[in-house]
């Protein structure tokens, strides 16, 4: 390396050293660590004890007591949660999408009904989670209240097994004004040429949104699904608040169950197992969404 | 898309958009009007949205509530999230420099795994970073469990997102600036301070309102660091309040939920035009 490299070095890395220094602190330590402590049985009161894949095997392939394999709370809430984001994921990239599309259609007053459809999103999640237990609230509610108006007797929105987690599915729609924005910012890049060729060719509005609008944006898509995965697999805030993981764990997600092994049953080891098999799983996730999006993502001008 | 619209099709629009607005809007109305409500009103079978009489001293009520200490924890609130928003700022825009305008061996590399922290969930640092800190605590290395240190030291060493967005924004500042001022001998420290960062408001105010917001809004991170309720942040104390509260006074929980929300809705009609702008950035260079 040059004089000048050997510089330019010294400078990057002064600037950079706030960050390298949080990295080894806040990140790569505990990351290390949180592994370490994985394969380890530590009740927190005492100290760490080796214990190689026990953890892992405990959660997922040791004959339980039921005759089941793996730890049937995991499962749960593995399920819960995939169940969750597969229902949540897609419904609410349609809504946004369908709602940026009409939205961009430019007619009057757009800003208000954008910002309308986007302070939801401002809410504060504990804030949220009150309304909308009280909304859901199976006597007192104002959707039952509604729905009794109209001869219908609500179910227990967030006390019935069948009901709790399509209640929070569908609370989460309130949020998809976020979305909403982001596919607005990409949908006013897509060149106004491609359209009047398109028109042109006599493309209809169908037709034109399917080969210009579509694939002009999927790289927002993309990066709106990528979030997503990642987003929903963490989930704790709102059903911790609203149903603590209940009915009989209808509720009961992944980050949840974590977090009570960790600071309820105070089994450090078996969480940070946890801890790294969600991790596995959000990059497994992101690298098929990666490995897809190469068959369906265009990126502009190359 | 500009499009010939008819009239007829600019209706129908409207009407659609209409009515997706007056859903979302509504969970707002009716949080607004449980909190202006008389208690027996909450318990009415059918209720109406015009709270009558409308009771204002519910707000009043939740603030000198003695089971919820609300003034405290929206001082510690605030507290952090100052903290958090000056420390992030501050620690990110000097971060970003570095990736933005340096140009050195390795730059890359580093920003690949800056950007790959972003991946990591919480719960793989937080049960580590929690056994840390009561080791720490027990070795006398420093308190940190029952402070409020865990939420806001790591916040000045820069957060990865803000980082990202920082050094997406210095790259497009003009090259010819720093280029005089390096010629006039200014140090890059110096080029950093007195060039960059005034070009660089409108996205410093971005990282700055993006963070309050994420601390406003943190709930695990309290939940989990935080023991002593005198320390406990809104969005903690509320919960709390909540669940503690069998057969809840509802009108309160409402009030209390509306004084939550006021400030960061106040942020926005304020700051409007940086908050878009600055979500539609992340979705568009990400």
């Amino acid at each position: 390396m040059t004089r000048g490299e050997w510089k330019r070095l010294a400078t990057g890395l002064t600037f950079l050293s706030p960050w390298i220094i949080g990295f080894l602190f806040f990140m790569a330590i505990p990351i290390c660590l949180s592994f370490y402590y994985s394969l380890t049985d530590f009740p927190l009161l005492r100290e760490p004890v080796i214990i190689g894949l026990d953890n892992y095997a405990e959660l997922l392939w040791r004959r339980n007591e039921t005759g089941g394999i793996g730890d049937p709370v995991f499962y749960k809430s593995l399920w819960n949660t995939f169940f969750y984001a597969a229902m949540a994921l897609p419904s609410g990239l349609l809504l946004s999408l369908a709602l940026a599309l009409v939205l961009n259609l430019g007619v009057k007053g757009q800003s208000i009904y954008r910002t309308l459809i986007f302070l939801p999103t401002l809410v504060p999640m504990v804030a949220s989670a009150m309304v909308w237990m009280w909304m859901f609230n199976t006597r007192l509610g104002v959707i039952n209240s509604m729905l009794r108006s109209i001869g219908i007797e609500g179910p227990g929105w967030l006390t019935e097994t069948q009901w709790a987690m399509p209640a929070l599915v569908f609370m989460s729609l309130w949020g998809v004004g976020h979305t909403v924005i982001i596919y607005l910012a990409g949908l006013q890049d897509v060149p106004a040429a491609l359209y009047e060729a398109a028109e042109i060719d006599g493309a209809g509005t169908w037709a034109r949104m399917r080969h210009v609008t579509i694939p002009c944006i999927s790289p927002v898509i993309f990066f709106n699904l990528v979030m997503g995965i990642i987003g929903t697999l963490q989930v704790f805030a709102i059903p911790y608040i609203m149903t603590g993981g209940g009915p009989a764990r209808a509720t009961y997600f992944y980050t949840m169950y974590l977090y009570d092994n960790a600071f309820q049953y105070l089994k450090f080891g078996y969480a940070s197992a946890m801890a790294w098999i969600q991790f596995l799983i959000i990059l497994v996730l992101t690298g098929i969404a990666f490995w897809s999006s190469k068959r369906w993502v265009h990126y502009q001008g190359g | 898309m500009k499009s010939r619209l008819t009239i007829a099709q600019k209706l129908t629009v409207h009407a659609a958009l209409l009515c997706v607005c007056l859903a979302f809007v509504f969970p707002f109305a009716w949080m607004v009007s449980t909190s202006l409500k008389p208690l027996e009103q909450t318990q009415e079978l059918v209720p109406s949205l015009v709270p009558r009489p409308a009771q204002p001293q519910n707000y009043g009520e939740v603030i000198t509530h003695p089971k919820m200490k609300f003034p405290l924890f929206a001082r510690n609130t605030l507290v952090i999230a100052l903290l958090c928003v000056v420390g992030t700022t501050l620690s990110s825009a000097f971060v970003a420099y570095g990736f933005a305008k340096i140009e050195f061996r390795g730059r890359g590399v580093l920003f690949a795994i800056m950007l790959a922290t972003m991946m990591v969930p919480f719960p793989v640092t937080m049960v580590s970073m929690f056994a840390i800190f009561r080791w720490m605590g027990e070795h006398g290395l420093g308190n940190w469990l029952g402070t409020f240190r865990p939420l806001w030291v790591p916040a000045w060493f820069g957060s990865a997102f803000s980082i990202f967005l920082l050094r997406q924004f210095f790259r497009t500042l003009p090259v010819d600036l720093s280029e005089a001022a390096r010629i006039d001998g200014c140090s890059e420290f110096g080029i950093f301070l007195r060039v960059i960062l005034p070009l660089s408001k409108p996205a410093l105010a971005v990282v700055a309102l993006f963070t309050f917001m994420a601390v406003w809004n943190d709930f695990l991170g309290p939940l989990v660091y935080l023991q002593d309720q005198e320390q406990y942040t809104l969005a903690l104390g509320l919960q709390t309040f909540q669940s503690q509260h069998e057969g809840t006074e509802w009108n309160l929980v409402m009030a209390a939920s509306v004084l939550i929300l006021a400030p960061v809705l106040l942020l926005f009609f304020v700051a409007q035009r940086s908050f878009i702008e600055g979500i539609a950035t992340t979705g568009m260079k990400g």
